[in-house]
């Protein structure tokens, strides 16, 4: 498992997560990801999906450490990750949020923050190449561009620090269908074309149906069933997926 | 400075001077304002505090100790420490430490460069000097330090989508949260500055005042606050600065991670005590 060529790109073993919740005007310890595992292979997109308030975005946030699990394991190409330095393993695993989360400046400052962030040099007019997005826009600031430019942006801004593993937590839900669309062309495109590992959060089914090629499926925190995403849409192995994909299980905890 | 060219207030004058809060008191009721009580309370505790404080300095001051000056100091820094997190609408859990020492660091810096080297005060820990210059520097170091805390709190929670991106470009903390910082150590300066700019204009300053009154020349008493204002613009800097690298070490985990407390806000001291038992 240590031989970073057949090692997973991720991999959780066993991760449970128990946290301080504010319900109401008391702080209750929530017990918000239970005893998960699953690995990710190279070069694969998988789909988290659950009714929100699930555990997903928690779940993606620990594979960067914006927040570590109370126990268990998670590892990149076969390193334990609480080993790693922090901020190598954050360039190496990228991520973007819902809602575009604008640095200020212009568009190349927020493309060139990372490797800026190193002292290294960066183009950003090849990352907007990437993301297909016009050069023009380079010396404009952030704040100009339209929600959808904003989160392909966002994108390139995380691709310029030539990460091996993007997570996205739900990259689609601040954006109109158009550009919903474009983004998630782009993420299908970025992985057949550059190889990049994508894990992506979403409550979308459709969204998850366009880009993943396996889907996890979260309930209340604990993992209900994980399969290649074909055979989860066609007919899920569970009664609570099954229920899932009718739309009974929305918004609970 | 002629000590005894000034008027002395008997313990008759201060009766009389409870005529003011009789005004203070009757507008209150007149207009609905509810505050008799707390003025009331407010005139008894300025009477017991003041004449207490009184008491204390004239016994430090007869004494004429370094030792009992330093606790003098240590007291007071304390106090401050405590004040200025008591300000803080969030949770206040390691923050006390913090404070009180930063505001020991820019106290302690100032202070040493005024009594030794610019009055040049001999023996240095003489209290006549050292209390009263000791007494501003600390006061405008904690309202520093409270500013700098508050600000970055409210900072944090506002900023914290950007905060969070930059962290997961693998930015350290000190960087993700430049943007908080500097605003939190403007908020802190922005007072002194000000003062400088208007002192002498709008108000004068009480320790020129009291010097004034008590008998020394206005352009005396002038040359001490000119001192006092740079020595208080300098103070409340190096106390802001160390309180803002404090407050990053507080708001943040080791790992670069933003502390849950921020989310639970003032819960968060409830949270911490219940799971240390």
């Amino acid at each position: 498992m240590d031989d970073p060529v057949y090692a997973p790109a991720v991999e959780l073993v066993h991760v449970s997560k128990t946290k301080p919740v504010l319900l109401g005007d008391s702080v209750t310890q929530l017990q918000v990801i239970v005893d998960v595992s699953f690995s990710v292979p190279k070069g694969e997109i998988l789909a988290l999906v659950g009714p929100s308030g699930s555990g997903k975005s928690t779940l993606l946030r620990m594979m960067n450490r914006l927040e570590d699990p109370s126990s268990g394991q998670i590892s990149l190409f076969g390193t334990d990750i609480s080993s790693l330095d922090v901020r190598e393993l954050r360039r190496r695993v990228g991520m973007v949020f819902q809602t575009p989360a604008l640095i200020a400046g212009t568009v190349a400052d927020n493309v060139s923050y990372g490797p800026r962030l190193r002292g290294e040099d960066c183009d950003p007019g090849e990352c907007l190449d990437l993301v297909q997005l016009e050069r023009d826009l380079l010396h404009r600031p952030a704040t100009a561009l339209s929600v959808g430019q904003q989160q392909r942006m966002c994108i390139a801004r995380a691709l310029a620090n030539r990460p091996e593993v993007l997570l996205l937590d739900e990259p689609t839900s601040a954006l109109d269908r158009t550009a919903a669309n474009t983004v998630l062309d782009l993420v299908c495109r970025l992985n057949r074309e550059m190889g990049l590992t994508v894990i992506m959060v979403t409550h979308l089914m459709e969204h998850a149906r366009a880009v993943g090629t396996r889907t996890m499926l979260l309930v209340r925190g604990a993992k209900v069933e994980e399969g290649p995403a074909n055979a989860f849409f066609a007919s899920p192995a569970t009664e609570v997926g099954r229920r899932f994909l009718q739309g009974e299980l929305s918004n609970e905890r | 400075m002629n000590a005894s060219a000034y008027i002395h207030i008997s313990l008759i004058d201060l009766l009389i001077a409870l005529l003011f809060v009789g005004v203070t008191a009757l507008i209150s009721y007149w207009q609905h304002l509810g505050l008799e009580r707390d003025i009331a309370i407010g005139t008894v505790r300025a009477f017991v505090q003041l004449l207490t404080v009184g008491f204390v300095l004239q016994r430090l001051f007869d004494a004429s100790r370094w030792y009992w000056v330093v606790l003098a100091l240590a007291i007071m820094t304390t106090v401050a420490g405590y004040n200025a997190v008591r300000r803080q609408a969030g949770a206040k859990q390691g923050l006390f430490a913090m404070t009180t020492a930063s505001i020991a660091t820019g106290g302690a810096i100032t202070l040493i460069l005024v009594i030794g080297v610019v009055l040049r005060v001999r023996p240095w820990y003489q209290p006549q000097y050292v209390i009263p210059i000791a007494g501003m520097v600390i006061g405008n170091s904690m309202n520093g330090a409270a500013l700098v805390v508050n600000r970055f709190h409210s900072e944090l929670t506002l900023r914290r989508s950007e905060i969070e991106a930059s962290l997961a470009l693998g930015a350290p903390a000190r960087e993700a949260a430049a943007g908080a910082l500097r605003e939190s150590l403007r908020a802190a300066m922005m007072p002194t500055v000000n003062s400088m700019m208007t002192v002498g204009l709008v108000q004068l300053p009480g320790m020129m005042t009291g010097q004034i009154i008590s008998g020394a020349s206005p352009l005396d008493a002038v040359r001490y606050q000119v001192v006092v204002m740079l020595m208080i613009a300098a103070a409340t800097a190096v106390t802001a600065m160390t309180a803002a690298f404090g407050a990053l070490r507080v708001f943040f985990t080791p790992a670069q991670q933003l502390s849950p407390r921020l989310e639970l806000g003032r819960h968060w001291d409830a949270y911490t005590a219940e799971a240390k038992r």
